[in-house]
């Protein structure tokens, strides 16, 4: 048997092993061991808003087109601007909640570290 | 060099296996490193198979019939082109391409989309790989092209009926709509595993699919003009098992592709949409295990062989796999919003949906027919035309209303002034245009009258919407009209570019109508100065040409054409003699008309010793049509895939708020 195909085939089998071992010998990143997190809720309400608000656009321009006549358009406009309204209201009120409780834990924070702090020696 | 084409086949085998197994881990488990490393083996799986490939190019390039493969499908005698393509056109060779399109599109889509759907690559990467296993282990331990033997002097050159250019371009266009169908498969199990089953899979998926669509639509249109102009008896198709097994996927897919619509403009038809996707890539493989197993007879298929045991295994466990999940996912997978009134365009497009399936099963129940009567009943029963041209009537017309439907009808809800509004002129232009089709004499035909009528509804409903949003345009401040138009479609491309595709149907359908309902043909044995009427046409038989060639001898009757009276051409039509493969076949002529799409197809039968010769001449009006569809087809289907900035900076912005929302 020709030594060059023998080599050829060791070296593909090597080229193969370092491409899958090259995540483990690069310096690992901050966050390499942290699996995903569940589908965060926000997601879902950021999409319904995005979609309302692309509906109220195309209702518009299917309107300007002359595709949808004026009675449906003024049928349609309310229901489409109401959700798109109760969208925004629920991004905004998520990101509210996902605030506040960060505040309320900095304030703590800040109260709680004289107290740690008067109780060292002087 | 056969063992270093062996070794990287190995290579990938494992890679796969790695990446399918490591993956699984590290995606239950979060592993950030080994799930990197596992999408790296899939990554270096599509090198290793290139490498595999490279070998098997360059031993049909160098005619090394020391592999078993190389010297049944190659001869000295072939042409360059034809050799090279003798790679696909055996089982192993084939199989091998296979893998290639595949590693090659996973890895492309698992890196392209590794930023936008992060939390469902993990899950993505096993999940190809799995397939990858099962198409790298056929040709590693079922049917290798890299056997070996003492080396003949010359091979045994290619299937004659190969031997056309367009079957250069059909096998790997067909290979990239069939593989390309694992991509949104891939990911829809990905999205089920990781629990993400938000909007973003499709989105990362949604070009891919449309080019499999493309890839899978075009190689079926090159697969019918190869029919044409080879098998040589004046159709293009025959509901061949084979042809139909490309077709129910690529239906299924166009399914896909509306519904689609509907979840991302009303969240609704989740759980359709996965179950699409996954009949799509079901449908796939199915249509590969008829190739390959031999199971049917047809002059597309592979020999005989074990292959269809494997195949059949492999598509059980996908179909049972896939069953559970998405059972098990339900729950996520729960419409947000309900269908508001029937008569809507999410309601059009749900009703496209279900005719577009019933076809697609329907054609399947026609294909797996034979197979089950031979199971159950020890004999097999075929259906035949018949029966899947009385469901293309059934199904297709009204898919071709809906098609007029769809675009004019408004999301949500349309009343009945809208409607009219809408419709008057389209339909106005279709009766009218069915009207004078009557008095000019089509109406031997009902079915074929309506679909013309349809036809031209669906046009009138193209051409409305591409005028009015025009206008609309420039008068939302474009500065003049062809830029009016180029916002139109640059701001809603998938939109526009659909319409353009719905043209190419309809040139499709003209197309096909035409030459199969109004049509003429004639059969005769002419001995030199005779003549032969069909239609407008007139054939005078000239005589008998021979010429040798390297690859083949041809023979052929040269005839004059005359049409209504006047002289257009000489045609030759007769046998083509391959040495190698010492096998006769077809040579048609064909002189196309391009003013009226028309071709008159003349097939030279048999040439008697007394110079006489049987001929068959058909006339098919409005064929080109056909091909013609395919171009508008690739231009429409260019348009709905090109990249959409807005629709870019719209997921980014939803990407930036997602992480201020979780940063806040």
């Amino acid at each position: 048997m020709q030594p060059l195909p023998l080599v050829l085939a060791a070296l593909i089998a090597a080229a193969a092993v370092l491409a899958v071992a090259m995540p483990f010998v690069r310096r690992p990143r901050r966050s390499s061991e942290r699996g995903p997190d569940a589908q965060p809720p926000q997601l879902e309400l950021l999409e319904r808003r995005d979609r309302a608000l692309a509906a109220l656009a195309e209702l518009e321009f299917d309107h300007r087109t002359g595709k949808i006549a004026d009675a449906d358009y003024h049928r349609l406009l309310g229901p489409l601007r109401g959700e798109a309204a109760e969208a925004l209201r629920l991004v905004r009120g998520t990101a509210r909640r996902a605030v506040e409780p960060k505040r309320t834990t900095q304030k703590r924070r800040r109260r709680a570290v004289p107290a740690v702090a008067s109780k060292e020696p002087s | 060099m056969a063992i270093v084409g062996r070794a990287a086949l190995i290579v990938t085998l494992a890679l796969v296996a790695y990446a399918a197994l490591a993956g699984g881990y590290a995606a239950l488990r979060g592993r950030r490193a080994l799930a990197e490393s596992a999408r790296n083996a899939l990554v270096a799986a599509f090198a290793t198979t290139a490498v595999a490939s490279l070998v098997l190019m360059a031993a049909f390039a160098g005619h090394d019939f020391s592999l078993v493969y190389v010297a049944e499908h190659s001869s000295r005698q072939l042409p360059l082109g034809y050799t090279l393509a003798g790679f696909w056109s055996g089982q192993a060779g084939s199989l091998l391409l296979w893998l290639l399109v595949l590693t090659g599109m996973s890895s492309a889509a698992v890196l392209l989309n590794r930023r936008l759907v992060a939390e469902v690559l993990p899950w993505t990467v096993p999940v190809l790989a799995t397939v990858g296993c099962f198409f790298a282990f056929v040709p590693v331990v079922v049917s290798s092209p890299f056997g070996t033997q003492p080396a003949p002097p010359n091979g045994a050159g290619m299937n004659v009926s190969l031997q056309n250019p367009y079957m250069l371009a059909h096998p790997p266009l067909l290979y990239l709509g069939y593989v390309g169908l694992t991509i949104p498969f891939g990911f829809a199990m990905a999205a089920l595993l990781s629990g993400r089953t938000d909007e973003r899979w499709l989105v990362a998926t949604r070009r891919w699919t449309l080019a499999s669509w493309t890839f899978l639509g075009f190689a079926i249109l090159i697969g019918a003009k190869w029919a044409y102009e080879t098998i040589g008896w004046g159709g293009y198709y025959a509901w061949d098992p084979v042809e139909n097994a490309a077709l129910m996927p690529w239906l299924v897919s166009t399914a896909f592709l509306h519904s689609v619509m509907v979840q991302e403009k009303k969240a609704m038809l989740r759980v359709w949409n996965v179950v699409l996707v996954t009949l799509a890539f079901c449908l796939s493989l199915f249509g590969t295990f008829l190739t390959r197993s031999g199971v049917i007879n047809s002059v597309h298929s592979f020999s005989q062989s074990s292959i269809g045991a494997w195949f059949l295994g492999f598509i059980a466990i996908v179909v049972a796999a896939s069953t559970a999940l998405i059972v098990a996912r339900l729950p996520l997978l729960r419409s947000r919003s309900r269908l508001e009134s029937l008569v809507s365009r999410e309601a059009a497009f749900l009703y496209n949906n279900l005719l577009l399936v019933a076809f697609a099963l329907t054609i399947l129940w026609g294909v797996a027919f034979p197979l089950l009567s031979q199971a159950l009943r020890g004999e097999t029963l075929t259906v035949g035309p018949p029966y899947y041209d009385f469901f293309l009537k059934t199904f297709g017309l009204p898919l071709l209303l809906l098609m007029a439907i769809g675009p004019l009808i408004a999301w949500r809800r349309a009343s009945l002034p809208s409607l009219s509004r809408s419709f008057a002129w389209p339909m106005l232009a279709g009766v009218s245009v069915g009207l004078l089709l009557l008095a000019g004499g089509a109406g031997s035909s009902p079915p074929g009258l309506v679909a013309y009528s349809f036809c031209v509804v669906v046009l009138g409903a193209i051409m409305l919407e591409f005028v009015r949003g025009t206008r609309a345009r420039k008068a939302l401040g474009a500065t003049s009209w062809p830029a009016a138009f180029t916002s139109l479609v640059a701001r809603n491309r998938r939109r526009y570019g659909g319409y353009v595709s719905h043209a190419a149907v309809v040139l499709l359908v003209i197309g096909i109508v035409g030459s199969s309902a109004y049509g003429a043909s004639a059969a005769a044995r002419l001995q030199p100065g005779q003549t032969l009427g069909v239609g407008a046409y007139t054939l005078r038989y000239l005589g008998a040409t021979f010429r040798p060639g390297v690859n083949h001898d041809e023979l052929r009757a040269r005839l004059e054409v005359f049409r209504d009276g006047k002289p257009a051409g000489v045609v030759a039509a007769g046998k083509n003699d391959y040495h190698v493969e010492s096998f006769f076949s077809s040579a048609v002529a064909i002189r196309t008309d391009w003013r009226r799409a028309e071709d008159l197809f003349v097939i030279g039968d048999q040439f008697h010793r007394d110079g006489s010769v049987d001929l068959k001449v058909v006339v098919n009006p409005l064929v080109d049509l056909i091909w013609l569809a395919g171009g508008v087809f690739l231009l429409g289907s260019l348009i709905a895939m090109w990249p959409d900035a807005r629709e870019q900076r719209r997921l980014a912005r939803r990407t930036r708020d997602l992480e201020a929302l979780a940063h806040a």
